[in-house]
């Protein structure tokens, strides 16, 4: 145990911005401690986009809050180290960060940027789209008032942004949700950060939007060379964006690996079955679509041992339901948190 | 928005009139009139005058005439040259009793309404961003005593306080050998020493309340996402807490700013009465009991021209803090 500590505490590789070791979050509640998030690691390289997979509860939105120390007040840190590159190429550990000091607020939209999944509420019903944007960039960079708005102005267009110079003066409610999702995007990346957050950025809007709003980001982060932690609940949407893929199931990891390995070569049984549930063009006409059986457990209730076995189809009584499975690493870099990863064909055959 | 300000003062120019015709209508409903009421005075006061003198006096004063006319009289009277009538209790003209009542009462309640905007805003938004603290408790149980003690209770215990334990007569707005003087420095020092009473329980009441309602427009909005956003753009608690949440919270206060006017005008009777100051409240109690129509009247129709007033400043007000007003 104090092995793992020590190495955890050893600098990143160069290339990386952001690196999770076994972070922990918990929640005292009246009816017990929920352990949203238990023990959860994964990384972003710079310039490189991570997709988060996950079901509602899974703790993807709350591991990302963590990143930027924003979680709600009553939240325990319970474990972990969370790493961070800053843009002067000092690592910072965020985890020993106090919530409101200097340092964080100083991280905070300078260094990463976030964006949220309601763009009809994340943005104040009572200041301009170009307030908003201007109040950042004078907070975290020494300039006059009309550099501000010029910066602002920019920074609507850069976002694609019909009549920048006129939506800089206008209110939200002046905008439909896709054009308010795009001033979100501008306020998120107005101090240039290295690393955006993008919290279900797509997931309340109709799918054209989404197909838009998709297209700006991949454009952004390759101008920019920014990173970006991309949170979803679509498989498809990973598909689009995303380098890398994490699939997060009741606070852990479950599998990482880049899109293709996810996507063509998945080693969790969760992961398979995720996308087995998935509709797909050309498939065979009559077939039901597989389903994962059962329901999510409730967060009071993990069960023991491998948290997916009560609705793992290759569970194996004695071992899945006791032991909590460690990752396998595969040669490639992909990891499963399974005690049968790359035994699954034997698994099949078996069955 | 200047249109929006131009179209709503031009509304309140026939609520302004249909108003005043209701407060005439009103000063009407009594059985008899103006000289009945004059001539039962008379009576009481051992005169007599006959019917024909009683009929000859509503000649002169045209109390024959149609409503619609006597109203215009009425009206055309007041908005000319300032003539309100006379009342028949105190035998001199209403404008004469009325306007040095009204000043005193208008200083008293901007004031207690300043007083308790200063209290209830921070402690509402302090309860609010540190929920169920010891503080947020201490406010709790105090604002529910201040909702919960009569302001009139609240009035004679400070005045019994004071007297027994400061030995001053704080009852009044000023101590007996300044009334009825002209006003001095001397007069206006006294009257620093008297009005702190009426502010005190009148600001705690509001307070009491306020605090409680700023608390829970502040929880509602602190849940809001644009908070969340705001702390994310790297601002410090407090700028996050009074730019954003705190302008929103404060719409539902700026909307009924034109309410208070009018309550202030006329809600703090009770404690007016017991701490016998001379505002507008105890003199419209009186002139309702001994219906002294007139003054009653003029009360009304001051009220209403009050509330109307309030209502467009308080619309103007909050389409200046809330965009989404100004366009819906």
């Amino acid at each position: 145990m104090s092995d793992t500590t020590r190495t955890s505490q050893s600098s990143m590789p160069p290339e990386r911005l952001l690196q999770l070791d076994n972070v922990g979050v918990h929640f005292p509640t009246r009816d017990g401690l929920v352990k949203a998030v238990n023990g959860v690691s994964y990384h972003v390289n710079k310039g490189e986009v991570l997709g988060i997979v996950g079901e509602s509860g899974s703790g993807k939105s709350v591991t990302a809050r963590s990143i930027m120390r924003l979680q709600p007040k009553n939240a325990i840190n319970a474990s972990g180290t969370i790493r961070y590159r800053c843009k002067s190429g000092e690592e910072l550990l965020i985890n020993e960060q106090d919530r409101l000091g200097r340092t964080m607020r100083n991280l905070r939209g300078n260094e990463i940027g976030m964006i949220f999944q309601e763009p009809m509420t994340a943005l104040s019903p009572v200041h301009t789209i170009g307030t908003q944007i201007m109040r950042t960039v004078m907070l975290h960079r020494q300039v006059s008032k009309a550099d501000a708005r010029a910066r602002a102005i920019e920074l609507l267009t850069k976002v694609q942004m019909p009549r920048p110079t006129d939506i800089v003066d206008r209110f939200p409610h002046h905008l439909s949700g896709g054009m308010r999702q795009r001033a979100m995007i501008a306020l998120a990346l107005a101090c240039d950060p290295a690393l955006l957050i993008a919290d279900e950025p797509t997931t309340a809007l109709d799918v054209t939007t989404e197909a838009q709003i998709l297209e700006l980001l991949k454009r952004l982060q390759d101008e920019m060379n920014m990173a970006i932690v991309f949170i979803t609940h679509n498989f498809g949407v990973v598909a689009d964006i995303a380098d890398r893929v994490a699939v997060m199931y009741l606070g852990r990891v479950v599998e990482t690996g880049t899109v293709d390995e996810i996507f063509y070569e998945p080693k969790h049984p969760y992961t398979q079955a995720l996308l087995q549930s998935i509709p797909r063009l050309g498939q065979s006409h009559g077939r039901r679509l597989r389903t994962i059986a059962g329901m999510v457990p409730d967060p009071f209730n993990v069960p023991t041992g491998c948290s997916f076995h009560p609705r793992c189809m290759q569970a194996v009584g004695g071992i899945c339901d006791v032991k909590t499975p460690d990752d396998v690493v595969f040669a490639s870099g992909q990891r499963a948190r399974c005690h049968f990863a790359g035994q699954d064909r034997q698994a099949e055959a078996a069955q | 928005m200047l249109n929006y300000i131009a179209r709503r003062l031009l509304w309140a120019i026939p609520t302004l009139i249909f108003v005043s015709f209701i407060s005439f209508v009103i000063i009407q409903l009594p059985p008899g009139d103006f000289v009945t009421a004059y001539a039962a005075q008379l009576r009481n006061s051992g005169d007599y005058i006959t019917e024909a003198q009683e009929a000859a006096m509503r000649a002169e004063w045209g109390l024959n005439d149609p409503l619609i006319v006597q109203y215009w009289r009425w009206i055309s009277n007041i908005v000319l040259h300032g003539d309100f009538g006379r009342s028949l209790e105190w035998n001199a003209a209403v404008s004469d009793l009325i306007w040095e009542r009204v000043g005193l009462t208008l200083i008293i309640s901007t004031l207690s309404m300043v007083f308790t905007w200063i209290i209830a805003i921070p402690v509402g938004v302090y309860s609010a961003t540190r929920q169920y603290s010891v503080f947020d408790y201490v406010f709790t149980v105090f604002g529910f005593l201040g909702k919960g003690v009569p302001d009139f209770l609240l009035a004679l215990i400070l005045m019994w306080v004071t007297f027994v334990w400061l030995n001053m007569d704080v009852g009044g707005l000023v101590s007996p050998q300044f009334e009825g003087q002209p006003w001095t420095i001397a007069k206006f020092g006294n009257m620093l020493t008297h009005i702190w009473i009426p502010l005190v329980v009148l600001a705690t009441g509001g307070a009491a309340g306020l605090i409680r309602v700023m608390r829970a427009n502040m929880l509602d909005e602190l849940r809001k996402p644009y908070v969340e956003t705001a702390y994310a753009q790297g601002f410090g608690e407090r700028t996050v807490v009074w730019r954003y949440p705190v302008r929103v919270a404060l719409n539902p206060f700026i909307s009924t700013v034109g309410w208070a006017l009018p309550a202030l005008f006329s809600g703090d009777v009770i404690t007016a009465v017991v701490l016998n100051l001379p505002t507008t409240g105890p003199l419209l109690l009186q002139a309702l009991k001994m219906q002294d129509m007139y003054l009653a009247g003029s009360f009304i129709l001051i009220l209403s021209v009050f509330t109307v007033i309030g209502t467009v400043l308080s619309d103007i007000l909050l389409a200046l803090s809330d965009p989404r007003i100004r366009f819906s």
